[in-house]
């Protein structure tokens, strides 16, 4: 069975991590709960006439991806495959709101044909006239991993050599407050350093792309290998949830023990919260632990932020320091496990190995 | 041997029927479900037609038992219509042992709602429970609540390719020893936010979608779900299925040529048809029925029929759009076009392209025009194409 190398890596975010050169050096700090994408220079990767029309989702999704590339080294991908919870937030808000206000007369088309979720994807093939496969996930918190399992297929079943996947979500006004209206954020502004000293309901927002080049060989980059995929959805109990994670591991033929480091989805909510504690205590204790949601903000796609970490941690065999929950080092990093939730209803496992 | 692809039960919801049967009977009766908006509050009423699926929500709860509450969008009754009818006909339970999936499509979601409450979404508390249901994966996971089902799920907006990639997606899983069985299908209610899109685009017929007409002029937008139940060949026949069709071929392409137009060769058409027949094993002249995207645009059948006829030569097999009966269900069209392609296979008939007159001046070939019997029909093609240039291909066939 072909392994999965990942060979390059893109990443817009709320952090500086566009560049693959640095690693998290410079942190961003947020003193509100709706963190936004650090712009790299968009100009560098879309001409600027069409870098005007574009609404942010499509800009940083199309920056990210060339920066996989570029890194890969692949200029032609056999298949691009994208994730996004909310798709495209402003394009869509943009139409519903002219529509509305408008009495759906004098309504023109532009925000309209990008609203689509597939959109992102879509763009990308049209700048390098690729016409191989190109799919898009849509199911909330499993989206961004929806597409790594199908790129893991598409690799195996011998149809594609190398594989564009990303994950992403843009944010907005109005999307912020909206889903505030469902308890999904903290009432009073947080430091975001200070995510998880905050004890109370509620988490911070953000958004975000990032894009890898997921291959069947070992390119000149070290980001190690994509080994597994799992995603379940509300599980009845912690105990579920351990097993799960037992069994997944064990499809690899590993341990807990195994694991080097652990990478949890804590947002700071202290309802879902708990189980991230007792899958450490139970599983890993002992096992080095990280998070990241300080960094990021939480989104359908958070994940892949998570992903992006996972990789460079693996290549640069270096744990920095804010994303540290513990005081442990481990002798080499070869296994990092990623285990999220979003809101406690979707929850999903990656395994990145070296 | 990889598993082989059966097809064990069939859901369909339209404006032509509220199951597989009526649906069906529509077509052999030529009754189109296109006409003047009934359910949908909008300036555009009595203006474009559109077809809608003819019931209130109300009645779409009732029919699958469900008690009226609130936080149901009309996606998700469409969408558990459809699938309660195919889990029904193929007597498989949607069991949670991690060998059982759910894969669904939408393009637009819970919009039909959204677009109502979005003022309220902003401004008060009035309207909480429909913000929940606005994105493209609430109807997949009230279609999982509703059997009670928490294993493997997922949903694909590629926007009017989504549901026909939610039957390619089923398919690998299995072929890939994912899945043993896997509910696959999509759906999208009519909302004003695609009427006003499309309308934007000045690509809505006034009269009705005349698919492959050279008068054609635009499409028409209709509503519905469908679903089907996939099944590895190995545990179809160790739960003595009744087998309906195989999935034979699918594949992907992109257009890469215009966000929302497609290319006048239909380039990425092509790619998929000839990919998927490849796959297949098959030859150009086994394909007996092609069952086309066929929207009615100007662009769309164009650069289709090019396609087709690129692909075909002077080998063609009958073709038809079945968009005037249905109108185009965007998310939902590929399953309900593949649902209709069982249907001939096991009907042995090829179903007209209403509205169709006049061939088109660039193709060679013209649509089927009568509802034709007793035909040869073991092996169909069918396509869907979206924006952004997202064209699938399907085939099924009968079992050999």
């Amino acid at each position: 069975m072909s392994e999965i190398f990942i060979n390059g890596i893109g990443a817009v975010t709320p952090q500086h991590t566009h560049d693959n050169a640095r690693f998290l050096e410079h942190i961003e700090i947020y003193d509100h709960n709706n963190l936004r994408c650090v712009n790299p220079n968009f100009k560098e990767f879309i001409p600027p006439m069409e870098l005007r029309r574009m609404s942010r989702i499509i800009r940083m999704g199309i920056a990210s991806a060339r920066i996989s590339m570029k890194e890969a080294g692949v200029e032609m991908p056999d298949a691009i495959i994208t994730g996004t919870g909310m798709g495209c937030v402003e394009d869509t808000e943009k139409f519903l709101i002219s529509m509305i206000d408008n009495k759906e007369l004098l309504l023109t088309p532009t925000s309209f044909i990008r609203s689509t979720h597939n959109t992102v994807g879509a763009q990308i093939a049209l700048k390098l006239k690729c016409h191989n496969y190109n799919f898009t996930y849509v199911h909330r918190g499993f989206s961004f991993e929806n597409v790594l399992q199908d790129a893991i297929m598409l690799i195996r079943e011998g149809d594609a050599g190398n594989v564009l996947a990303g994950g992403i979500d843009e944010t907005s006004d109005n999307h912020y407050s909206i889903s505030g209206r469902l308890g999904f954020w903290k009432d009073k502004p947080v430091r975001n350093l200070d995510l998880l000293k905050e004890r109370s309901n509620g988490t911070i927002a953000g958004e975000g792309s990032v894009f890898a080049m997921l291959s069947n060989v070992k390119g000149e980059k070290d980001y190690g290998r994509l080994t597994d995929i799992d995603t379940f959805i509300s599980p009845e109990s912690h105990l579920y949830t351990k097993q799960r994670i037992e069994n997944f591991l064990g499809q690899s033929n590993l341990n807990p023990g195994d694991i080097d480091l652990v990478i949890l989805g804590y947002s700071g909510d202290i309802r879902y919260d708990e189980v991230f504690d007792t899958i450490r205590n139970s599983l890993f204790s002992g096992i080095p632990a990280a998070y990241f949601k300080h960094l990021c903000g939480e989104y359908y796609t958070s994940s892949s932020f998570a992903f992006w970490l996972a990789a460079q941690i693996l290549e640069k065999q270096f744990i920095p320091a804010v994303v540290k929950l513990d005081d442990l080092n481990p002798n080499g990093i070869n296994n990092v496990l990623i285990y999220n939730h979003f809101m406690e209803h979707h929850h999903t496992l990656m395994l990145l190995s070296k | 041997m990889p598993e082989r692809i059966y097809i064990t039960g069939l859901g369909l919801i339209s404006a032509i029927g509220m199951d597989v049967e009526e649906n069906f009977a529509s077509l052999e009766k030529q009754y189109s479900g296109i006409g003047e908006i009934q359910y949908l509050e909008t300036i555009h009423k009595g203006e474009i037609p559109v077809a809608e699926v003819k019931a209130t929500d109300e009645e779409l709860f009732d029919r699958v038992g469900i008690n009226p509450v609130k936080g149901y969008t009309r996606t998700a009754l469409l969408s558990i219509n459809a699938a309660r009818e195919a889990v029904e006909m193929s007597g498989s339970e949607l069991s949670n042992d991690k060998r059982t999936g759910i894969i669904s499509a939408t393009t637009v979601g819970g919009m039909v709602k959204s677009e109502n409450h979005y003022l309220d979404f902003l401004n008060n508390d009035n309207s909480n429970i429909y913000i929940g249901t606005h994105d493209c994966g609430d109807a997949t996971e009230k279609v999982a609540s509703y059997f009670g089902f928490k294993g493997f799920m997922t949903t694909i907006s590629t926007a009017c390719s989504s549901s026909l990639n939610s039957i390619m997606l089923g398919a690998r899983m299995i072929r890939n020893g994912k899945l043993d069985r896997v509910l696959v299908g999509g759906a999208d209610a009519l909302s004003r936010f695609t009427i006003n899109g499309f309308n934007t685009l000045m690509i809505l017929d006034r009269d009705g979608c005349k698919p492959f007409d050279e008068n054609r002029n635009g499409l028409t937008l209709g509503e519905g779900a469908a679903f089907i139940v996939l099944e590895s060949g190995t545990s179809s026949i160790k739960n003595n299925r009744k087998i309906l069709g195989e999935v034979k071929g699918w594949a992907n392409a992109n257009d890469a040529y215009h966000q929302t137009a497609s290319s006048p060769e239909g380039e990425g058409a092509y790619m998929a048809m000839s990919k998927a027949l490849k796959m297949s094993g098959m030859d150009v002249t086994d394909i007996d029925y092609i069952n086309a995207h066929g929207t009615g645009t100007i662009n769309n059948d164009l650069s289709e029929g090019k396609a087709i006829e690129k692909l075909f030569g002077i080998k063609m097999p009958k073709v038809s759009s079945t968009k005037p009966y249905t109108g185009h269900t965007l998310g939902a069209a590929g399953v309900i076009e593949a649902v209709f392609s069982i249907l001939a296979i096991k009907n042995r008939v090829v179903f007209p392209n209403m509205n169709f007159k006049q061939p088109m001046k660039e193709l060679s070939f013209s649509p089927v025009k009568e509802f034709l019997e007793e035909q040869k029909v073991h092996k169909v093609l069918t396509n869907s194409f979206g924006f952004g240039g997202n064209n699938s291909t399907i085939i099924v066939s009968d079992v050999s």
